[in-house]
């Protein structure tokens, strides 16, 4: 029966890189990505698993990483925001979209409401705005710029998709 | 927000969890989805010694069906569940009601099993449960044995769960074919808990009500099952008058905290028009 008090070696992919750590059972995932990965591109909004500022993508799976604790994630395979670009370094297609459709203000939810939208793209490759607005319910933007995002979301698709999209920012 | 020391338990079996559970007492906690006592742990409203975690155990996972009966493992997350074609089809307000409990990240990690067993009166399958008719089975030192959803919740958290027992899974009867049904669920925004909120399951025959249950959600310490509101629209048409005497008498069983959320009377009074709105559409819907 595997049972830890005491620091565990946990190791997991992280943006295609295998990753090891000696962590306490209470870290949660998202300090174990910003203090020992030093990938900070992941944030830390409200910590109450409400703003899902946190958000990484977790074995296909969307997950705020301020609620599940890095010793779960043992043997996962995680992308966070620093996964996401073109092998080649330009911007995938939705970091792009948010580029081109304004789709951050501030910008402290867009690795959050990127990662999300990457998983529901995945799940659902040409979602209609209400698919959309439900599939990032779970991820808050404290300047109000949904629409845009949304938009962003849209030409992501489109673009995957290879379908036109010429609506403008708005 | 970061919670106490803890020793983290991974068992690969329910017996081994049960043996754990049993051993450690009321110093362990089992952990399901984790997406309401891990909130609680980091607000040091939860404090465990030990977490028993209910990820290893692969026999908890899935759905699957038995004879007349829909039989979902408890730590099937919501998610999956929203892709068990097999659960969906048989018992479809499944899907409508899930849809409404909190945000895709949460429903990613949170299990079935989780959100009917911890008592949380805002939680929506609880009342959904009560109102399909499921039973639970509980797996605990003493053995197993089989609880009625209605006879599970004792107050907000308390539960029939014996220390050392953990829920393994949900067992739904198959509502009958062309039944009808409905969860509204007033809430402040997407991803909150209820308001109030009102599940329906009837049958129709010759144009009215031939049976019917409706279940309501955090509009009181426990899950409620409106009986009696229940029974007053049976062989009815479903007329105003009808349904406005179901809603009063649903409403009339409820009593809600006064909380961010609006004053006790103001909750009682929505909840009486979720009551009417779920009947009105599962009327509607049925065949």
């Amino acid at each position: 029966m595997p049972s830890q008090t005491k620091k565990t070696q946990i190791g997991m992919m992280v943006n295609g890189a295998q990753v090891d750590g000696l962590v306490e059972p209470r870290l949660l995932l998202v300090h174990f990505i910003r203090e020992n990965l030093q990938l900070t591109g992941t944030h830390i909004g409200c910590e109450t698993t409400h703003c899902g500022a946190c958000t990484v993508d977790c074995d296909g799976m969307s997950v705020k990483s301020c609620t599940i604790f890095a010793i779960q994630a043992d043997g996962c395979e995680i992308t966070t925001i620093e996964g996401m670009a073109n092998p080649d370094g330009t911007l995938s297609a939705l970091q792009e979209g948010f580029r081109m459709m304004h789709g951050l203000q501030c910008g402290f939810c867009t690795p959050g409401m990127i990662m999300r939208a990457h998983r529901l793209l995945k799940e659902n490759p040409n979602p209609d705005d209400a698919e959309i607005r439900h599939g990032i319910s779970g991820n808050l933007c404290r300047c109000t710029g949904y629409q845009n995002i949304v938009k962003a979301i849209r030409y992501a698709a489109a673009k995957i998709n290879g379908t036109e999209f010429q609506e403008a920012a708005e | 927000m970061i919670p106490a020391a803890f020793t983290y338990h991974r068992p690969a079996s329910v017996a081994e969890a049960v043996r754990l559970l049993a051993e450690l007492g009321d110093d362990a906690r089992p952990l399901a989805g984790g997406h309401s006592l891990v909130p609680m742990m980091k607000l040091r409203l939860a404090s465990p010694e030990h977490l028993v975690d209910l990820h290893g155990i692969g026999t908890l996972k899935g759905a699957s069906r038995e004879a007349d009966r829909i039989v979902i493992g408890a730590m099937t997350t919501q998610h999956e569940l929203l892709h068990s074609d097999l659960a969906l089809t048989a018992v479809p307000i499944l899907r409508e009601t899930i849809m409404q409990v909190a945000d895709p990240q949460v429903r990613y990690r949170g299990t079935v099993g989780g959100n009917v067993a911890n008592g949380d009166p805002g939680n929506d399958l609880p009342a959904l449960m009560m109102t399909l008719g499921a039973d639970y089975r509980l797996e605990g030192p003493a053995g197993a044995r089989t609880v009625a959803a209605r006879d599970f919740y004792q107050g907000a958290y308390a539960t029939v769960l014996a220390p050392g027992e953990i829920l393994t899974a949900v067992s739904i009867p198959v509502p009958p074919p062309g039944h009808g049904y409905a969860y509204e669920k007033l809430k402040r925004k997407v991803g909150d808990y209820a308001t109030a909120a009102a599940a329906v399951i009837l049958t129709m025959r010759g144009g009215t009500v031939a049976t019917c249950s409706i279940g309501l959600t955090n509009l009181a310490d426990t899950p409620l099952l409106a009986d009696k509101a229940a029974s007053l629209v049976v062989g009815t048409t479903l007329d105003d008058a009808t349904l406005r005497s179901a809603g009063a008498a649903a409403a009339a069983i409820m009593a809600p905290a006064a909380d961010g959320r609006g004053p006790s009377d103001y909750r009682k009074h929505v909840g009486g028009i979720m009551v009417m709105r779920a009947l009105k559409r599962a009327a509607e819907q049925a065949r």
